[in-house]
């Protein structure tokens, strides 16, 4: 699957996707490190890395652009900072008055730096930017790590209704301009909204939001466009998404959701990667286990012990594995400890069977 | 002693040396941080206190581990002296408005034009203000006096135990005045972050972490903890789940097949690498009051709930 996937020069981006602490990052690093190595110039854009990861890669607080990763070449790793992505949009599309005036409200720092969807829409925002560049040969993303892994997709939808949304337009149209009937009803809604609103939170809030929202409107238009065109770019031959697993459970679950809907968007869905699967055991059944327990010696025993935990252990990860219904899926053994270098990233077997 | 001074007293003696009474629960993602605070909350009703366990991610976690299609936005029995509920925060926003103003059609009109879903997905701190305004309330909750306001009889609940957000933001939700100074200055809500605050860092409130016993959750827990300290938050206990328990293991030498051997002595060598490394991790905490959960080795169901709980009661 990454194989076939590196091989085709056509491959530009590559999205690891999947719910959070199933090793997207390390997958994401190690297909990029692969990439380099085959002589594609390419770049790694993570989220949120483990500290040693970020170590191996050269990464530091201050990385939101690529930089070269040390020793290796063609391979270059940034970090996403959404707010400072967030920033940049609206100095982009404002006069620096009004940019001030966004950059400066309270809601605005919320919005840039804790609403929900924010990073999954400045990731989008960073990976056509890149894209734009023309610079690399292959973008390989670490989505974020969303509550569900859904929320990559759903996010851009919501940010965008929200700032489209009734509520904006009615904080946005002076109550005279035409265009909004507004019906008796309708506006005594209106002022039960702004009096209850000030009587809960102070009518500084008011104030703070529609200067918000009027400033917001003028960098919107733009900035939703930017997002409908990444979001073909996605669904474009040259892109290709890997959903990130574990043989547990939820994050199956989570990986199943996301293959249908995938699918169910026409999204191009290479494969799924289940990491940390159990490695090959000793091959002897449990009944077969059983059977020799009876003559062992006591270490031996305990050891048959173990084995046949060991293998209840994967047959249940096999079950869960075996349901995903996908084009292609590549298991990566355990480790058994954390990767945190290169060569760590270089160890990952990416090129196993697939099925 | 006027009635009033007395009150005062009686609710000095209660916050110079309260038990903990609001158990916060948070770990990073994967950890079990929802298990676990299942588990601590029927380990509490077991013992036979009135306990409510609050969910506030709407992630449908809880309900299913006692075998429940979903929980409800109100306090419904989950089992022997335990209750349940998810707490939503548009449903707080419209409750709230309706309980200080009386006013429905101004929730309603408020609805009709997505200032709930407005207030309740971006207003900075607002959200956690609704959200950990349920645990204040029910935590202070008296016997026929919904707000809490009077000093009289037990609470209704001795225990309340909130499944709260992953590590990563624990902060930031428990330190709910600091979000809402840029933005609510006056008003209602505003008084009421300073009293939630208030509760969240006296001697009632303390946050309970839940890792595994590997690097980087380890890594997560250390951070929130000294981010919380700082906060000025009490940290209970580090539940680390899903230990791996220390087996002893010989050599063997029975006369079997050389390959079944081999292989044999490599699964035993990793899991032997396995348990040092635990060990090796466990050391970093030290110094916290630490509970070790034993890796259960199949889903989690509510006779494995009890059985963490029973753990609990005996820790």
């Amino acid at each position: 699957m990454i194989r076939e996937l590196l091989n085709d020069p056509e491959t530009r981006v590559i999205l690891c996707c999947g719910s959070g602490g199933v090793g997207k990052t390390t997958t994401a690093a190690a297909i990029a490190l692969k990439a380099a190595e085959q002589g594609r110039k390419t770049v790694v854009l993570t989220i949120d890395p483990a500290r040693r990861l970020a170590q191996a890669l050269g990464l530091n607080e201050l990385s939101f652009e690529p930089h070269a990763v040390k020793d290796v070449s063609n391979l270059y790793a940034m970090q996403l900072d959404m707010k400072r992505t967030f920033d940049e949009i609206v100095l982009a599309h404002a006069d620096a008055k009004r940019a001030r005036t966004i950059l400066e409200n309270p809601f605005y720092k919320s919005l840039s730096s804790s609403f929900a969807g924010t990073q999954e829409y400045m990731a989008m925002e960073k990976l056509g930017q890149l894209l734009a560049s023309n610079e690399w040969d292959l973008i390989v993303v670490d989505t974020p790590p969303s509550r569900s892994a859904l929320d990559f997709l759903d996010a851009p939808a919501r940010l965008g209704s929200f700032l489209d949304g009734r509520l904006i337009k009615f904080l946005t149209t002076p109550a005279k301009a035409g265009g909004w009937a507004l019906t008796r009803i309708l506006n005594s809604g209106i002022q039960l909204f702004a009096s209850t609103v000030s009587k809960i939170l102070g009518g500084e809030f008011l104030a703070d939001i529609s200067a918000f929202v009027a400033a917001l409107d003028s960098v919107f238009g733009g900035f939703r466009k930017r997002a409908d065109e990444t979001y073909k770019l996605l669904k474009a031959p040259g892109s290709a998404f890997i959903v990130v697993a574990i043989p547990e459970r939820d994050p199956i679950r989570e990986a199943e959701f996301f293959i249908e809907r995938l699918i169910s968007e026409g999204m191009p869905l290479a494969g799924v990667i289940v990491n940390r699967v159990s490695p090959t055991l000793a091959p002897l059944t449990i009944a077969a286990s059983k059977e020799l327990s009876k003559s062992a010696s006591p270490e031996l025993a305990a050891a048959l012990e173990l084995h046949m935990e060991n293998l209840r252990v994967k047959s249940n990860e096999d079950r869960l594995i075996k349901a995903i219904k996908c084009p292609a899926l590549l298991r990566i053994e355990d480790a058994g400890a954390d990767i945190s270098d290169l060569a760590g990233l270089r160890s990952i077997n990416l090129s196993g069977n697939s099925l | 002693m006027t009635a009033r001074a007395q009150k005062c007293n009686r609710y000095y003696a209660v916050s110079m040396n309260p038990a903990p009474r609001l158990h916060v629960v948070t770990g990073k993602g994967g950890t079990g941080k929802t298990t676990l605070a299942a588990a601590l909350a029927l380990s509490f009703a077991q013992a036979g206190a009135e306990t409510l366990l609050l969910e506030v991610e709407g992630r449908a976690g809880l309900a299913p581990l006692f075998g429940r299609g979903d929980l409800p936005y109100q306090e419904v029995e989950i089992a022997k002296n335990l209750w349940g509920m998810s707490v939503d925060p548009r449903e707080a926003l419209l409750e709230y408005i309706e309980m200080y103003y009386k006013a429905g059609a101004a929730g309603r009109a408020l609805a009709k034009f997505g200032v709930i879903d407005f207030a309740t997905t971006i207003a900075p701190g607002l959200r956690d203000v609704l959200l950990t305004g349920k645990a204040y309330e029910a935590t202070r909750r008296r016997p026929g006096n919904k707000s809490g306001s009077t000093f009289e009889g037990p609470w209704v609940y001795d225990a309340v135990v909130m499944d709260a957000p992953p590590t990563g933001r624990i902060g930031k939700f428990l330190d709910i005045n600091a979000q809402l100074a840029s933005l609510a200055k006056v008003g209602p809500i505003r008084k009421q972050a300073e009293s939630i605050s208030e509760l969240m860092h006296s001697g009632m409130t303390t946050v309970h972490m839940v890792t595994l016993p590997e690097e980087m959750p380890i890594q997560e827990s250390l951070e929130a903890i000294t981010e919380l300290r700082g906060l000025g938050i009490q940290v209970g206990h580090v539940f680390v789940n899903q230990m791996q328990e220390e087996k002893e293991f010989g050599t063997f030498s029975d006369p079997i097949d050389s390959t079944v051997a081999t292989a044999l002595r490599t699964e035993v060598d990793r899991y032997r690498k396995r348990v040092t490394r635990q060990q090796e991790q466990l050391k970093l905490l030290k110094d916290f009051d630490v509970i070790e959960i034993a890796h259960m080795g199949e889903e989690i169901s509510f006779e494995i709930l009890e059985f963490i709980a029973t753990g609990l009661r005996e820790a």
